[in-house]
This record gives C-alpha cells, structure tokens and sequence, in this order.
C-alpha cells in the first residue's frame, strides 16, 4: 500500500539567480518499507525531506500522505497528518534544545498535540509516556530530569527516536540519522532502528550517502543527483546491478573494509591526479545551507 | 628488502587534561613509529586518543589544559616535547605537517588559496614572492588542482569541499615535509572525492618516500591506505599489526568488534 | 570516553540535585559572591531608608554647612559622611539616593529589555516584512538623538521617576533587539527548531520553548550592562536638572550639587560618585555570574 507519494515535486530557490534544488521528483513510498534516498552533500535530499514534511513550500507538484494532498488540507488538518510523520535529524548535537529536560523533550509531541497531555492530570500520564518511549529505545528512564549535553551523541540520538516515536508516527523520516556516530554505536542505532520498525510497523523514509550504511537497511533505494532522482529500485537491484553510470560511480567510491580487495580496485583505477569530481569542481552549495 | 630506521618514534606518550577538579588522562603511554615511505593509520573512535596523539607531535594541544607528564616523541634525533618552541616552530610545516579535517574552518576565509599555500614557503624558507609563488602553484597542480593559476587568486568558499582539501594537502606539502599527518582528511567528504583524495595520499606518499600518519575512525579508510594500524581504545593501543594482518586475524576482541560494525557493501 | 552503554545508569540527580548545584555554581564565584552581597545590602537600603538614615535627607541645617566627614578634622560623629552645601547628611543622601537608583535601573532594563526581546523574536523567527519594518524603526532610534528625547518627553509630559524610566526604557530597546534577532537567525536553522515544527509546534510555543531560553545568557549580558547604564544616565540627567524633581534625592543630583564645591569639599561629589560606581560593578559582575549559571553546560556533574 503506498504511504506517502510525491508527484513532481520541484523546489526552487532565489529570484535573481535561480536555482533548482529539487527537480521534478516523483516517487513513492510504500507502508512498512524503508526507502533509501542517498546522494552526495548538495544534491537536494535535504530540501526534498523538507518539503515532503511541509517544512518549505514545493515549487511545483504535490505530495501525498495516505492518500490526502497535503497542500489542500488546512491548518488544523494538517497539524494532525504531521502527527502520523514525523523525523530524526542528523546531528545529535543541535537537534535537541540545551535549555530542555529529556523529559520535555520527549514529551513535546504530546504536549502539542494532545490536550489530556497538558494540566495536572495529563502530567502523570505523559511522564509514564515518557518512561516508556524512553524504555523503547533502551535508555533508563531514570535521566529524564537531566540535560542533553550530560549525553553521548548515540544516547542523544536515542532520545531523539523516543521523541519521533511519542506520537505513535506511520512514516519516520530518518535524516542522516547515524552519520555522526561512531561506528559500534551507529550499528546498535540501526539494530533498534530495525527492531522498532518491526514491532511497530514504522515506515522509514532513510537519507544517507553513506552507501554502506542504505545496504545494510534499505529495502529500496533512490539515487539522487543535482535535484533529480536518477535511479529507484529494489536493494538489491541497485547495488548488484546499477543502472546509471552514476550509480556505479558512487557504489565503486565506496572504500572496502578489506585491504586485499581495496588494492587491486585501486590498481585498476585512473591515476590519481585526474580530478573526477562528478559534479564539476564548481557546483553551488546546497541553497538550504545545509553543509555535510 | 631491509627495513628502514623509524623517522618518527612515539614513546610512552602520556597526555593529560588538567581540568579544573579533574584530570583526563586522554593518552596513557602510546607507542609508535613510522617509517619513510609508510602509511601508519591509527584508528579508534571518539574519545579514543588518536587526535590528541596526533596533535601531540607538533605540541599542537592547547596549553593548558594539556600537560605531557611522560614519553618523548623523538624524530631527528630530538624530543619533540622538549626542543624549544621557536626550533619547533621551523619544524612545523616544513619537516613534519597536518592535514586536518575540515578544509573550510582550517583554511582562512578572507585569504586568497594561494597565499595559505605559499605561506609556509615564505615563512619558514623566506623565498621571495615569485619564487614561493612558483613552488605553491606547483604544489596546487600536483595535488590535482585544475587551472591552478586561477585557483591561487580565489578565496576557499569559491572552491567545492574536495578542492580546499587538496589545496590543503597542497599547503602541506609545498615545504616537502618528511611527516605528513592527516587527522580524518576524508571524513568531512562525500564518498567520491574522498577516494580521489586517498588516492592522492597514496600517490603522493609514494612519489616523495614520505611517512604518512593517517589518523581515521573508519576502517574501511584505512583498508585502502595504510601498510600498518594501530588500533586505540580508551587513550590506549589495544593493537598494532600490518594491515593484511589485522583485518585477516584481528588478535584483539575490540578491533573483532569494531570490523564487525563496520557496514560494508556486500551483504556478510 | 568508552563505547557507551544502551542502558544508563539511572541519574542520582534530580530536580532537587539540579537547584544545588545552581547555587554551588554561583558560590564557587568568589567575586560573584560579593557581588551578590553588595548588591543585597544596597537594595535592603533602598528598602529600609526610612527606618536607617539618621537624619531627614532634605533636613537643611545652615549651621553646619559643609561639614568634612568625621574622619577628617573638623569632622563630628553626628555626620559621618559629613554635610552638604546646606548642611544636609551626607550619609542619609546616600542612602535615600539608592532608591532612585536602582528603581531607575531596573525599571530601564525590564522595560528596554521586554520591548526589545519581543522585538527581536519577532523579526529574527518570522524575518521577511515584519523584520525589515522593525529594524528600519531600531534604526530610526538609534538615530535618534536620546537627550533629545529626555528633553521632549519631560518637556511636554512633565518631570517625574516614572517618566525618566520611560524614557530610558524607550532610548535602550535597540540593542536588545538586535542582540536577541541575531542569535534567533542562527537559533532558527537549529535542528530542534526546524523538528519542533515537523512535529507541529505553533509558532508561539516555539519562540517560547525553544528561542527564548536560548537567548537568555547574551539578554543577561546586555541587561546588566543596560541597569548600570540606565543608573549612570539617570544621574546625568538630573545633573542636568531634567530628571526627577528637586526634593528627590539622587546621586546625580547631589553630583551636581557637589561640582561647585569641588575644590573645598569633595566628599559631597565623590561620595555620590563612589555609590554610582560601586552599584553599576556590583550589578555587571552579578550578571556575569547569572549569565554562568543560565547555562546548563556551565554545571558540572
């Protein structure tokens, strides 16, 4: 069943000098999925996140969630399809407010949307809430009156999942969700990602341009590339049998944990002198100022 | 093939960072050499060491809180941590030089690319300015710089994230260092430009028979580049082995641990 | 520093344990401890005045006219601070001038800062049009001459304590603003803002969740700055004769009063004089200490 669709979806930024930051993507994501989307920093993945959760108005085209346009729901409605999407943004380290409790950061979702969370008698529920997201992603509950800064970023990143998770969400956008983690917490990241998924039916919509990283958890992929998407398809399609040169060009950039096999790609590769950069050496930066 | 002498020997190095009612011992007694004409990679994950060893060898800590209580760092005869400061200061850049992470805060924002090149010329060697001009373009060209000439007159946001890094290799290299020490170079790349940029720093370690510390979280990374590794844990070396070694018999459970998390791309 | 665990150990820290370690943090601040107490006496004697002086501060007595302080020869017990031109204490001036002082102080700040932080959230959260209106106004403001300012407002509406607030509340707004627009441009890019709204935070619970905490520490920074400024400009605009009225005491006042007597008697300006600068460091090292705390990074576990 298709989940979220987007139809021609096109973003662009600056009047003078125009540029095309998401060109004309069309694309869907079906329930209990996950869907990749990589490309390399500047390809537009983030503004196309930003538009699909509603964050900047698209250009041209519409975006669907189960069904519902999401530009002809008004105010009211479309705070309650946002409770059903909801996302976890890269850096652990600026996602979180420093002025707030894990508590409240947890319980922000349900104190926003839902009234009985507020008041006296809301406040025992949404603490036992809070508790048992908390619980979820395997954290104590007892660090709920502490500070994020008292935490390591896969700890933060952690609370970061209980917080998407309060609402009980159908699609989680997972934004660079691991890339600033250390390799033996960014597995455990992913393990309780997969585990969550499958307990609770989540759809993920996954951005990464780590490729190694979408192999191991996606269930189909989109390339994307100065705005476009310029491959989809199933997992397994996409990193056995590539289509687009530009997809191979990413899948053989990839550095192979094995030195036997790394030496030989390199024997064979251009000389290194020869820049190759696939975007030109001159491209524009990302127009959401987002830099990776 | 006989084995050279160690250019560049770390000894029992103790770092620690005296905080205010603590200290953090952040280095406890490393370990290490290398050798002309080798790639050391020192891996770990944050909070491991490997940066504050790394910095280590030029003094590069801010002082305080950094204190070195023990070990020496030994490279032509002398102890880095103890040579005065203004002969540490002709070594910096010339004989042994950094490249660091992320070329947009470590290149000057209001400098023309080609000053920041040239300027270890000028400073260390006092060459005039054509001739520091001359060498600095020919660094940039040799890096893999296109249309040099024209890169030297821009400034570092007018060039992608790959370029400023490799006209901050260039910047290292144009005072033919014998120690180049490349804390994460690639980590701030995407997947691309990082290969083109391991392969720069393969070629060029070659070509000039220099040491190359390769200071990296990820092993994937080192696979490609280094001849040895050492792992770090905790301010401490949990192992050193040649690469083919270590990743065919890891001998110790932390680095079987840390190969095991590291994705890859084809499934295990 | 090791790889972290999933499970943390439960936090011995509560509430509780938070508020302590607040105030250790502060006390560890020896210089923000004194500051704290000076300050604490000067508002107590702004409160008690009444009960403390020993004398009426406008009680005139032309037999004893500029008397030194007791210290000194020629000085008495009965005036330890000495007299004035008209034979007022000295020491009772002081004193009742601290009300002044303060109220004008705080009275500046809270009102220059409220105006300028809504201000600044406004323009810095929602920029376009209302942003580029509300800066041309700060600079329109700022242009602005502020004596000439003090000099309509008491023109047309009369002299009086509350009308020296306004005017240095309204004169001082800008800064505020402008401060707390600049950190709300970058606090605006902030992931937990740009989340907050993907979950569907309205607009006013953002800027006062997640924008206004967020600027609290430079807001302490220029407040602190702003109460001893606002002091020391109340004082020279009664030194000018446009602030309160001639019965209130004020260190400005007596400032001017003491200017002409300089030269034979200085205690009746620099003892104002040295009230002025003692509260205005008082009040900025205490902000500095505040600014410390504001910061949950700033305790230490």
């Amino acid at each position: 069943m298709t989940l979220l669709e987007l139809d021609g979806l096109r973003k662009e930024f600056g009047a003078r000098h125009r540029t095309v930051a998401v060109d004309d993507v069309t694309l869907t994501v079906h329930e209990g999925e996950t869907l990749a989307l990589v490309g390399e920093s500047g390809c537009g993945k983030t503004t196309l996140t930003r538009l699909l959760l509603r964050l900047l108005e698209p250009t041209a085209g519409t975006v669907r969630f189960d069904g519902r346009d999401l530009a002809a729901l008004s105010t009211a409605e479309l705070r309650r399809v946002r409770r059903q999407m909801q996302v976890v943004l890269q850096d652990p380290y600026s996602s979180m407010n420093p002025r707030m409790r894990v508590h409240d950061i947890v319980a922000e979702p349900l104190v926003t949307h839902d009234p009985a969370a507020r008041g006296r008698r809301g406040r025992a529920a949404t603490a036992q809430r809070v508790a048992a997201l908390l619980e979820a992603v395997g954290l104590d509950p007892g660090i709920r009156d502490r500070y994020p800064h008292e935490f390591s970023g896969g700890q933060r990143q952690r609370v970061s999942i209980a917080r998407a998770l309060a609402l009980e969400p159908r699609l989680v956008v997972l934004d660079e969700p691991t890339s600033a983690l250390d390799v033996s917490v960014q597995a455990r990241v992913l393990d309780l990602l997969a585990e969550l998924q499958q307990r609770l039916g989540l759809t993920y919509l996954f951005v990464s341009h780590n490729l190694a990283v979408v192999r191991q958890v996606a269930d189909r992929v989109a390339v994307m590339r100065r705005g476009a998407l310029v491959e989809v398809g199933t997992a397994a399609d996409v990193f056995g049998a590539p289509r687009h040169p530009y997809t191979r060009q990413l899948l053989d950039a990839v550095p192979v944990p094995d030195p036997r096999r790394a030496r030989r790609t390199r024997d064979t590769a251009p000389p290194a002198n020869a820049p190759r950069d696939p975007a030109g050496p001159d491209r524009p930066a990302d127009p959401t100022g987002q830099v990776r | 093939m006989t084995t050279p002498a160690p250019l560049l020997e770390i000894d029992d190095l103790r770092v620690d960072f005296r905080l205010d009612d603590t200290t953090v011992h952040a280095v406890r007694g490393v370990s290490l050499e290398v050798r002309p004409g080798e790639t050391l990679a020192v891996v770990g994950e944050s909070g491991s060491g490997k940066t504050a060893t790394a910095l280590s060898v030029l003094r590069l800590n801010p002082e305080p809180p950094c204190a070195y209580p023990a070990g020496a760092i030994r490279f032509d005869g002398r102890d880095l941590l103890t040579v005065p400061d203004r002969e540490l200061g002709r070594i910096r850049g010339a004989d042994i030089s950094m490249v660091f992470q992320d070329p947009m805060t470590s290149l000057d924002p209001l400098q023309r690319v080609g000053a920041q090149v040239a300027e270890v010329l000028r400073h260390h060697h006092g060459l005039p300015r054509s001739a520091a001009r001359h060498s600095a373009l020919e660094a940039m060209d040799e890096v893999g710089i296109p249309d040099p000439e024209r890169r030297y007159r821009q400034y570092p946001h007018e060039l992608s994230g790959g370029l400023r890094q490799r006209v901050m290799i260039a910047a290292a290299l144009v005072g033919r260092p014998r120690v180049l020490i490349a804390d994460e170079p690639t980590t701030a790349l995407d997947v691309t430009v990082q290969r083109q940029i391991l392969d720069l720093l393969v070629g060029l370690r070659q070509r000039h028979d220099m040491a190359v510390v390769l200071i990296t979280h990820d092993l994937a990374v080192v696979a490609e580049t280094a001849d040895r590794v050492v792992v770090m844990n905790a301010g401490e070396i949990v192992e050193t082995a040649d690469v083919h070694d270590l990743f065919a018999r890891p001998a110790h459970d932390y680095t079987r641990r840390l190969l095991a998390a590291t994705p890859r791309l084809e499934p295990a | 520093m090791t790889v972290t665990s999933p499970v943390l150990p439960a936090a011995a820290g509560t509430a509780t344990a938070h508020r302590h370690t607040v105030l250790r943090t502060l006390l560890r601040n020896r210089l923000a401890v004194v500051a704290l107490a000076v300050l604490a006496v000067l508002v107590l004697a702004a409160v008690l005045a009444p009960l403390i002086v020993p004398y009426d501060p406008n009680a005139q007595n032309l037999l004893q006219r500029l008397q030194p302080p007791a210290w000194l020869a020629g000085g008495h017990r009965a005036h330890l601070l000495g007299t004035d031109e008209l034979g007022r204490d000295m020491l009772s001036r002081v004193i009742y001038g601290t009300r002044v002082s303060l109220l004008v102080g705080a009275g500046a700040a809270l009102l220059a800062g409220t105006v300028g932080t809504a201000v600044g959230l406004v323009a810095g959260y929602f920029g376009g049009w209302p942003d580029r209106l509300l800066m041309r106004l700060a600079d329109v403001q700022l242009a602005f001459p502020a004596i000439l300012l003090a000099l309509a407002v008491i023109g047309f509406l009369g002299s009086g304590l509350g009308f020296v607030i306004l005017v240095l509340g309204f004169t001082g707004w800008v800064s505020y603003a402008r401060v707390v627009r600049s950190e709300v441009l970058s606090l605006r890019t902030r992931d937990f803002v740009t989340e907050a709204r993907a979950i569907g935070v309205t607009d006013t619970a953002i800027i006062r969740r997640h924008l206004l905490p967020n600027v609290t520490a430079p807001l302490a920074t220029i407040a602190t700055l702003h109460v001893a400024a606002a002091i020391v400009a109340e004082a020279s605009l009664s030194y000018l004769g446009l602030g309160v009225p001639k019965e209130t005491v004020t260190w400005g006042g007596m400032l001017a009063d003491g200017q002409l007597y300089l030269g034979t008697a200085w205690w009746v300006a620099v003892f104002p004089g040295l009230a002025l600068m003692i509260t205005s460091l008082a009040v900025n090292l205490t902000g500095d200490a505040l600014r410390d705390v504001a910061d949950p990074k700033a305790y230490r576990r």
